[in-house]
Parts: C-alpha cells; sequence; structure tokens
C-alpha cells in the first residue's frame, strides 16, 4: 500500500552556513546573523519610536518575557514551576521595603532585591527539592497564595493596603532601556549557559538524575543554585515593576504573574528562551489590544496554553525555526 | 470551648476528608494528575445552583444532574486533553492546571459571585451534643464523608475496577500486559474523581455562599492531604485530614481565621523535610524520592 510522508531536509544555505564557509556571501551571513540581531535591534529602537502608553505595553512585555525564560530555565532543569508570581512577589516586596522603610536609592535597592530575593524563593523552596515529579508544582502553585494570605493575615509591610509612594525611575527613556537591555542580556545568557558544561548538567539532572549523582555531583546544590538563578532573574522583575507602580502590595503575588509567563513559554516553545521571548511578544501586546475583554484575559491564556500544549506542544518558535532551516515535501512510501 | 474545638475539629477534619477524597482517587491512588479539580468542584456548586434556580428542579435531582455533569466534564477533560498528553508528567500538570484556570476564570468573568448563589441544605434544624449546636447540614456532611471514606477503601481494594486503578499508578506495563486498558482506566478514574468533587460540593457549599476563591482553597487542601497522606493510601488521606483539621480549628481558636489557611502550607513543607513519601505511602517510595 502506498502512503505519503513528509521528509524534511536541511535547506542548501542552512548546510553551507553551519560551516566557516558562511563567510563567502552575504547572503549566508545575513542568514546567519538576522535572527540574533533582529530582537535586539527592534528592542532597541522601539522605545524611541512608541507613544507612551505602548511604551509602559513594551515594559510590561519585556517583563513577562523574563518571567518566562526564569519558567523556562527551570524546566530545563526538570522543575515547573506553576507559581511565578512567588519570585515576582518577593522580589517586589524586597525592593518596595528597601527605597520606602530603608530609604536606599533606586539604584542600590534593585540589585540588592535582585539578589535577596533568589535568595529567598531558593530557601522558601529547598524542602521540595529531594523530590521529583509534581511536587514541585504543588508548593510552587501554593506558595504565592499563601504569602498573600499572610501578608494579609499579619498586616506586616502594609497589609492590604500594601507599600505606596515607591521613587519611580528619573526618566521614561531610561526606564524602558533598563529593562530592554535587561531582557536582551537574560536572554543570551541564558542560551549561552544551557550549552555550556554547567549548563549540561542542569539539562542532565531533568533527563536522569541517578545518572548524575552516580557521578559524584550533589544535584540538591545544583539544583538550589538553578533556583537562585531563576529567582534573581523573577525578583528583579518584581523589584522593577514596583519602582514603576510606585506601589507593592498584595496583586504582586496575583496569578497573572504566574499564568501569563507559562503561556508565554508554551506558546512560544519550551527549552530554547527565544521562544518565551517570542511568545511574550505575541501575548502580551495582543491582550494588550484586547484589553476590553478585562477579566477574560486569564482565560483566554489558560485557553492558549491548553491549546499549544495538546495540538502545537513544540510551540511557535520551533515551528519557525524548522520552516527557517529546513524545507519539506510529501513523499511516497511503502507501507 | 474544649467541646466546641473538638466537635468542629472534627467536622473540619470530615470536610478536608471529603474534598480530598476525589483528589486522592485521580491523582493518589491511579497517578493521574488533576489540577483541574477545584474547578470541578465550583463547577459542580454553580451547576446545581443554575439547574435549581433557572430551570427550577426540585434540588435532590438537580444535584444529581450536576454531579453526573461534573463526571462527564472530567471524562470530557480526560479524552480531549489529558489523553493527548499523557506520560509527559510537565504537559499533564500544566494542561489539567489550564483547564481548572479556564472553568474557574469564566465563571468570574460571567460575574457568578454575591450571596444570591447559596445551595439549600438538606435539612433545617440542628441537634444539640453536650453544650453545643449542630446543625443538620454538619451532621449529613460527616455521615456521608465517612460512608465515603469507608465506602472508597473497600471500593479500591475489593472490587476489580479499584485494583485497576491501583494497578495503573504501580506499574502500567505490567497492568496492560494483564489486560488493563490503561487509556480507559484513567479516564475513568479522573469521570469518578470529578464526581467524588461534586458530591463533596453539594455537600459542603450550603455552609455558605458558593464563590470562585473556593476552587483554588479546595486545590490546596486537597494536594495538602494527599501529600500529607501519602500516594495511594486512602488510610492515609483520612489521617492527615484529621491531623490539618484539627490543627486549623487550633489556630482558628487562637490566633485568627486568616492563619487557618497557613496551616496546610506549613503542614506540606514540614512533611517533605521530614518524610517525603507522607505519612503512610509505601506506593514508589523510592521513585519520588531522590
Amino acid at each position: 500500500m502506498k502512503q505519503r510522508r513528509k521528509e524534511r531536509i536541511d535547506r542548501g544555505i542552512k548546510a553551507r552556513s553551519d560551516d566557516v564557509f558562511s563567510l563567502n556571501s552575504f547572503r549566508e551571513m545575513l542568514y546567519v546573523a538576522v535572527p540574533p540581531i533582529a530582537p535586539v535591534l527592534l528592542l532597541i529602537i522601539l522605545p524611541l519610536v512608541l507613544p507612551s502608553y505602548w511604551q509602559k505595553v513594551l515594559i510590561s512585555t519585556c517583563i513577562f518575557a523574563l518571567l518566562a525564560m526564569s519558567w523556562d530555565f527551570l524546566v530545563c532543569v526538570g522543575m515547573v514551576s506553576l507559581g511565578q508570581a512567588l519570585f515576582f512577589g518577593v522580589g517586589a516586596y524586597v525592593a518596595g521595603i528597601l527605597n520606602k522603610l530603608v530609604g536606599l536609592p533606586i539604584w542600590v535597592d534593585i540589585p540588592i532585591a535582585t539578589v535577596l530575593g533568589g535568595a529567598i524563593c531558593a530557601v522558601l523552596l529547598t524542602p521540595v527539592l529531594r523530590l521529583r515529579g509534581v511536587y514541585f508544582s504543588m508548593v510552587t502553585l501554593v506558595l504565592p497564595l499563601m504569602l498573600e494570605r499572610i501578608v494579609e493575615a499579619s498586616g506586616m509591610f502594609g497589609g492590604t493596603e500594601g507599600i505606596s509612594g515607591i521613587k519611580p525611575f528619573p526618566n521614561p527613556l531610561v526606564e524602558s532601556y533598563v529593562i530592554v537591555f535587561i531582557t536582551l542580556f537574560a536572554l543570551f545568557a541564558f542560551r549561552r549557559l544551557v550549552t555550556t558544561d554547567y549548563g549540561l548538567v542542569l539539562k542532565a539532572i531533568k533527563d536522569n538524575d541517578r545518572a548524575v549523582m552516580s557521578v559524584g555531583i550533589n544535584i540538591y546544590w545544583m539544583k538550589a543554585q538553578a533556583l537562585f538563578i531563576a529567582g534573581c532573574v523573577g525578583a528583579f522583575c518584581g523589584a522593577f515593576m514596583t519602582h514603576v507602580y510606585g506601589f507593592v502590595g498584595m496583586p504582586s503575588f496575583a496569578l497573572d504573574f504566574s499564568i501569563l509567563p507559562l503561556s508565554a513559554a508554551v506558546v512560544g516553545g519550551m527549552g530554547t528562551f527565544a521562544g518565551s521571548f517570542v511568545g511574550a511578544f505575541i501575548l502580551v501586546p495582543f491582550s494588550e489590544a484586547l484589553r476590553g475583554i478585562g477579566g477574560l484575559r486569564i482565560v483566554l491564556y489558560s485557553f492558549f496554553l491548553v491549546l499549544f500544549i495538546v495540538a502545537l506542544p513544540e510551540g511557535i518558535f520551533h515551528y519557525i525555526q524548522r520552516k527557517y532551516q529546513q524545507f519539506e515535501r510529501w513523499v511516497e512510501v511503502d507501507k | 470551648m474544649l467541646e466546641v474545638a473538638l466537635i468542629y475539629g472534627f467536622i473540619n477534619s470530615v470536610i478536608l476528608a471529603l474534598t480530598a477524597l476525589g483528589f486522592s482517587l485521580t491523582f493518589g491512588i491511579s497517578g493521574v494528575s488533576n489540577f483541574a479539580y477545584g474547578a470541578m468542584y465550583i463547577f459542580a456548586g454553580y451547576a446545581s445552583w443554575l439547574l435549581l434556580n433557572k430551570l427550577a428542579i426540585p434540588f435532590f435531582l438537580a444535584a444529581s444532574i450536576a454531579v453526573f455533569l461534573t463526571a462527564l466534564l472530567g471524562a470530557a477533560m480526560y479524552r480531549f486533553v489529558l489523553l493527548r498528553v499523557r506520560g509527559l508528567v510537565i504537559s499533564e500538570v500544566i494542561a489539567t492546571f489550564g483547564v481548572g484556570l479556564i472553568i474557574l476564570e469564566l465563571f468570574r468573568y460571567l460575574g457568578f459571585s454575591g450571596f444570591e448563589y447559596t445551595l439549600p441544605v438538606f435539612s433545617d434544624g440542628s441537634l444539640l451534643i453536650g453544650n453545643t449546636y449542630v446543625d443538620y447540614q454538619r451532621i449529613w456532611i460527616v455521615g456521608v464523608g465517612l460512608f465515603l471514606a469507608v465506602g472508597l477503601y473497600l471500593f479500591i481494594h475489593h472490587t476489580k475496577l479499584g485494583l485497576a486503578f491501583r494497578g495503573i499508578a504501580q506499574d502500567e506495563h505490567t497492568a496492560l500486559s494483564l489486560g488493563i486498558n490503561s487509556d480507559r482506566i484513567a479516564g475513568i478514574s479522573v469521570a469518578f474523581g470529578s464526581g467524588l468533587a461534586a458530591v463533596a460540593a453539594i455537600l459542603i457549599l450550603p455552609r455558605g455562599t458558593i464563590s470562585v476563591n473556593d476552587g483554588y482553597d479546595v486545590l490546596i487542601n486537597a494536594m495538602a492531604v494527599c501529600i500529607i497522606g501519602g500516594l495511594g493510601s486512602s488510610v492515609g488521606v483520612v489521617l492527615a485530614s484529621f491531623l490539618i483539621g484539627y490543627a486549623q480549628i487550633t489556630t482558628d481558636i487562637l490566633s485568627g481565621p486568616h492563619w487557618k489557611m497557613i496551616i496546610s502550607l506549613i503542614a506540606i513543607l514540614l512533611i517533605l523535610v521530614v518524610k517525603p513519601s507522607g505519612l503512610l505511602g509505601k506506593q514508589k517510595e523510592l521513585e519520588e524520592r531522590i
């Protein structure tokens, strides 16, 4: 019986430019250079040309892209977080407290909040590191909700009122460029990190943790480090947004900060970081354009999440990457 | 005071056990993630409210239809979402969590909140135990809760279907080789779990108004009970419910209702540090702990 099957073959230009011969022609150089340079140029130009409202959208897009990358990084180590809001909220509160109650200037409190927030998150999640499977997801789902309740119940750090009157950035252009450069830095740093030896060990923990243990690597310590790195990125987002809003309160632990990064990473494609970036730049402006729907936002994100997990699990980025590097044709095969 | 704590602690524990039974059947016993559990619970509440008030169907009929609909919803979620990602733990978790969020936030968007959203109690009045008044609804909860807990124990130990549930969690390939269609059994398990969530909802929700946020609390409590009790153990679920239930009531009396939910979290973290497989969990003890 004859059947048809889709065959995928690398494009000639891909095969040629994989090698040093890519320096032979401008076309091949462009083929290699455009994908990494395009987002950089785009992000550097956008703050100059966008109207002030869409600049705010750009900022929140970058924030969600960062949170999605931090989620993606944890997935690389085999930990699926359902509560990025934990990282975000902890960072936001630390920055708010340092700025308002301790009185540190903005350029000091954001770095401190980043590192301290990452450390707090890593410590909070240490008990789960000894377990595999869904426990990590469960605990990360519970923690932000609980911290919100603790703040509400104890009334510390302003309780339900939150802390307001936090100093903003000196001017909007500085604000935009800080977040743009951090996002680009995180994107390329993460992509580089997972290909280093260190990143290989982290990925190996996901694939086969016992093999990693058997070569004498302490996987709990490695996982704690991964948590710290992801926590730092998330805490930075929180600290930054605290200064943008001039306010920190219980909404910092809101579900939006957990579910949107997750959707962005899944829609964009897991495991590449560029996917998270693409996903955030599709979903956030899209939901902003549809901002009339208000409360339906989370429904929409979840819908895309489920749709992509079921129908296109590889995500948009892998799909585009495949089209960019390979061509497809139908071939007849015997069955 | 002590008497109130003892009686209401007991009732609170049975409520916890009741909310956790379905989750435990699906996740603990059959090893299928159902993070849409809280959504199923709330769905049953609103479904029976709608049937009761919009279609004017008598309460017990409406409640039965709601239980059936919720089980159907669980089965549909399994067939169209979960089945396609079975075996990929990450995707299972994300997909079911996403489905749960869609259901819960859709109810929130449609404006299902307020004092009119209440379910009627089974029977009015209250009973005097010692010096404490306990209303009949709570007696109902305790009765049905204990009945279901014992029923679940018998079901998973002494019926073919129940043994199949445990079988696919222990070793899916061996189960397949013994003629158990693991895909179908997992689907039935999700449907049963959702149905149990609906039963819990119809019993418990008449105590107050139905609110979307309850869905998250139910999921958290169910997870807490399952983790602490240990996967695969129905006795563990009851034991854990009583531990958390009494701990919650004690904190409630000593330091106010706000701290009640925090007990679950502290209990989860403590048990994960001290005994990660839970109090009575034996199944997969080695595989889950690295």
